[in-house]
Formats: structure tokens, sequence, C-alpha cells
């Protein structure tokens, strides 16, 4: 089942790689936190998102809608679908876990990002079975460094002028970043064009979170209308690699 | 200190541990039909991208309108680096950046 590498040296791959994760993953909590601030959240707010949702590119999409005064119930919903592919990634992991109790496989599963995925996965495909340790070094290499950096840009932006530095443009520029990390081919491309071109105009005519939502809708529908790339992730089982999310549980 | 949005992120746990959960503890869930796949992986681009265009392109007055400026250029910079180096933090630093530069000299708002 697995490449035959001993666990003890799929270990040391796994730190590796969790330590290049960690780095930048503190850079963007930086980023997470200062665009909590400016949609006006308390330390509290920042943290208890940070550590309790653990949602990445989601907890951003909710401080721009919390920003732009979208209700909870529109919140809610495109937050799921922001999250919605870690249904892919969760049952790409269960195979290895039969042997661990559901207990234990209920509070891992809090711990399922982007980036602990590409870790751990890769890790169990090395060995060819489920390790507790490997599971919870690639689980804290994006949770520590994720949760710290928030708090610390939530600190750091609050004592300058954000709009003199500019800093209101972080949440535009990383949404535009994280969806370009998550192409992988032509169909994610439709998807994301098809997304701005529908959230824009309805944006304009309706209000901004309601543009966002019908975007967020529809997009996917330009995307499936595309015949898939060879490399296209929306037709294949399973990913990401680690650096393909650009960073974000 | 508010607390007013930590019940905001027990809602957004709500609505997301059920994804990463629902495969690891009832096995056979994950068995969707092979276009409702596909949405799913499409639909993180998809919001991604629509957040960013509202946000850059759009005032927050209300109702909104299409907004001219520094902004759209700074994060069509992001992108670009991103792209180039398919990391984060140089693109929203550069972008940050941009619009800091041009608001120092006076051409952007």
């Amino acid at each position: 089942m697995g490449s035959g590498e001993t666990v003890e040296a799929s270990r040391r791959k796994l730190t590796r790689d969790a330590l290049a994760i960690s780095a930048y993953a503190l850079p963007v909590g930086l980023v997470y936190g200062l665009t909590a601030l400016q949609a006006h959240y308390s330390l509290v707010d920042v943290l208890a998102n940070s550590t309790i949702a653990l949602a990445g590119g989601a907890q951003f999409a909710a401080a721009g809608l919390v920003k732009d005064g979208a209700s909870w119930l529109a919140i809610a919903g495109v937050v799921a679908l922001v999250n919605a592919r870690h249904l892919l990634y969760s049952a790409a992991v269960a195979p290895y876990l039969t042997a661990t109790s559901r207990r234990e496989r209920a509070v891992m599963a809090h711990f399922l990002t982007d980036e602990s995925f590409a870790l751990a996965l890769a890790h169990f495909r090395r060995i060819g079975e489920f390790e507790r340790r490997g599971y919870w070094i690639a689980a804290m290499a994006i949770f520590v460094p994720w949760t710290i950096g928030s708090g610390l840009g939530y600190i750091v932006a609050g004592a300058v002028d954000t709009n003199q530095l500019g800093l209101d443009i972080a949440f535009p520029a990383a949404m535009a970043g994280l969806s370009l990390g998550m192409v992988s081919g032509r169909r994610d491309v439709a998807a994301a064009l098809g997304a701005v071109a529908v959230a824009v105009p309805v944006g304009l005519a309706a209000g901004a979170s309601i543009g966002l939502v019908a975007g967020a809708l529809v997009g996917p529908c330009c995307g499936l209308a595309v015949p898939a790339s060879p490399n296209d992730e929306s037709s294949a089982p399973e990913t990401p690699e680690p650096s393909s999310e650009a960073g974000l549980p | 200190m508010s607390v007013a949005l930590v019940p905001l992120a027990f809602l957004m746990w709500a609505v997301t541990y059920p994804s990463r959960a629902l495969p690891m503890l009832a096995p056979g869930i994950e068995r969707l039909p092979a276009w409702a796949v596909s949405y799913l992986r499409l639909a993180g681009p998809a919001a991604l991208a629509a957040l960013a265009a509202v946000n850059c392109l759009l005032t927050a007055d209300k109702p909104p309108h299409l907004l001219v400026g520094v902004e759209p250029v700074a994060v069509g910079v992001c992108v670009l680096i991103v792209a180039r180096t398919r990391l984060l933090f140089p693109g929203v630093a550069a972008a940050v950046v941009v619009v800091a530069v041009t608001r120092a000299l006076g051409v952007a708002a």
C-alpha cells in the first residue's frame, strides 16, 4: 500500500513540509487579522473565528460579508459553499482511519484543512497506514501559526492608519490570490470568471452581498459548462498539493 | 471587549464541520454524483473570485457604484505575483505597496 518508507523517515519529511507551511501560514494569518479589524471584529472575535471556525478562506469571506452588513444566513451559506470541498478531503482520509475511534475521528475532523489534508494524506500514503502523531503534526502546522498570525495581525493593524498605508486593499487582494491558488485548469478559470461576471452586475443592481452569493452559486455552473482540461482537478478524485492553496487552512 | 461575533464563529463551525466530519464518521456519504463533486470543487475559486470582484470593483455605498481607481490595478498586481510565485503574501504585500504609494503621492484617493 505505501511506498516502503519507514515511519521515522516519512515523519521527518512531513515535519519539513509542515514547517514550510507554517512559515507561510503565519503571514497569511496576519492578513486575516488585518481584514477582521477592518470588519470591526474584536480580538476575541478574531481568535474565536480562527480557533472555532478554523476555516481559512471562508473566514476571509465572512469578514468581507460582515463588513458589507450581510445577514448571518448569507454568511453561513457562503462559508458552507467555500468550505464544501472538505467533503472530498475527508472522504480521501477516511479509509486510513478505520482503526480509530469515532470520538477521535470527530476531533480530528475539526482540524482538517487544505494543508493538514495534503500533509497527512501524503504521509499516510508513504507509510501505507494511519499514524496519529503524523496527523497531529500536520494539523498543528497550520492551526498554531494561523491562530497566532490572526491575533498578531489584528494587534499590529490596530496601531496604524490602515487606509493611509493601503492595508484596506489586503482583503480583495487576498481573495483574488486565494482564488487563483485554487485554479488548476480551464474549468476553475471559467468558474472564477463566471462568478465575477455575475457578481458585479448583480451587486450593482441588488447590493454587494446578493451579488456575491449569486456569483458564488452561478460561477461553478459556468465551470461545469466547459470541458475539463487534462490537469483539471475538478474531475480528479482528490487534491491539493500542500502549496496549492496559497497558505490558508 | 466585544464578543458579538463569537456566535458567528460557532455558526461557521456548524456549517463547515459537517463537510469535514461526515465522510470520516459515516463512510459512503462521499459517493456523490460526479457533477456534484465537480460543482463542490469549483465552488471555492468561484466564491473567492466573486468576493475579490465585489470588494475591489464596487463602492461601499448603498446602492453600490462601479469603483474606478487604483484598487483594481493593485489587485491585478497581486494576481500576477501569486500566479508567478504561488505564494499569497508577496502578492498581497505588493498590492498594499501600490495603493499606499499612489495615495502618498496623491495619485489615488
